[in-house]
């Protein structure tokens, strides 16, 4: 009923009328807000992390120390066997990536209505998350206690090393831990019937959020532990 | 594209196993040019291909991209492009700090980063080399 009165009132004037120009009939995007507007966010959250990743580039490129052996300092013995590089690391992309496709699956069950089945997805995904962040928290514990690492300097090589660990990695851990608690409310007011009427968009836009967890973790995979 | 507007993403289970695998398979890719220890141009190439490939399919099938329209899919790709471009000048820039540094502040060549096996050896065996390691702080 508004928009038939909007097309017959001229615009008005001041603040009112800015806020009339934003708000009219003119839509871009064929999708509900909250997924416009996850969208939106991911896109200024990609700016952050590549402001990380730029600032690594540069400080990696500009230090006149070696770059410390990430392959070595990132490896794990188990029971006294020789160290396997890169251990650690790979089983938590490994954890990762299984959270994605659990949070994929739960995106596909949220839009056939099968709400006990995308609950325990989003549970599952919200556990690989955590143990994710446990793996994280060990390996932190491991580099400060045992190795010495420290923002400001580490035994092995550049200084810049630990900072650059610390702040991407630290933020990334942030993100992840952000999103458990971010599906884990989601699970809950699905469980008590909060989208039954409202549809289950929700849970793709909890799932944008988680795969771009995920994305960003394929980069710092790739730039910060193998290169 | 008509049926993303009403009914939402909703698309065959197979194809999430499918992008599932195949993100397991390219990780395991990743993980073998560190632990076969590939070097050099082959590990960058290598590294650089299947982040790309992975990063391509979360966007495109995980997060649907493939399936939204050209206005969403510009406003979620087009300005992190831009970014490129801060890539690109933060490389030279980088390049050009780096030769000045060698130049007026002088550096090493032979200076080689320390294993964590190494450096604890030196800790244990002599801590007179302990401490030479230690002036990395």
């Amino acid at each position: 009923m508004s928009e038939a009165a909007a097309t017959s009132v001229a615009p008005a004037d001041g603040v009112s009328g800015l806020v009339d120009d934003w708000t009219a009939d003119k839509q871009a995007y064929h999708v509900p807000w909250g997924k416009a507007m996850m969208w939106i966010f991911l896109v200024s959250d990609t700016f952050i992390f590549t402001c990380f990743l730029t600032g690594y580039l540069n400080v990696r490129m500009t230090t006149t120390q070696p770059w410390p052996p990430q392959s070595d300092i990132f490896a794990l013995s188990f029971g006294g066997s020789e160290p396997i590089p890169l251990i650690l690391i790979a089983i938590m992309t490994f954890v990762l990536i299984t959270s994605s496709g659990t949070m994929a699956l739960a995106v596909n069950y949220g839009y056939r209505r099968d709400k006990t089945k995308t609950i325990w997805l989003i549970i599952a995904t919200a556990l690989f998350g955590a143990t994710f962040v446990g793996m994280q928290a060990f390996e932190w514990t491991k580099l400060i206690v045992d190795e010495g690492v420290r923002p400001w300097g580490n035994p092995f090589g550049a200084p810049q090393f630990g900072s650059v660990f610390f702040m991407v990695t630290g933020f990334h851990g942030l993100h992840v831990s952000a999103g458990v608690i971010y599906l884990l409310w989601v699970a809950r007011r699905i469980w008590a019937g909060y989208y039954d009427k409202k549809g289950f968009e929700i849970v793709e836009i909890a799932g944008l959020y988680w795969h771009f967890v995920d994305l960003v973790w394929v980069f710092i995979f790739a730039f910060f532990y193998l290169l | 594209m008509a049926s993303s507007d009403t009914a939402g993403q909703q698309h065959p289970l197979g194809i999430y196993y499918q992008i599932w695998i195949l993100l397991f398979v390219v990780s395991a890719f990743s993980y073998a040019v560190d632990y076969f220890d590939v070097q050099g141009a082959m590990r960058w190439t290598l590294v650089i291909v299947f982040m790309l490939v992975k990063a391509g399919f979360i966007i495109a099938i995980f997060m649907h991209a493939f399936w939204e329209r050209l206005a969403l899919c510009l406003t979620i790709l087009g300005p992190p492009g831009v970014l490129l471009l801060l890539i690109g000048f933060m490389a030279v820039e980088g390049n050009y700090t780096e030769g000045a540094r060698f130049e007026y502040m002088g550096h090493d060549p032979d200076a080689v980063a320390l294993t964590p096996a190494e450096y604890h050896a030196s800790l244990g065996e002599d801590h007179g080399e302990g401490g030479a390691a230690a002036e990395a702080h």
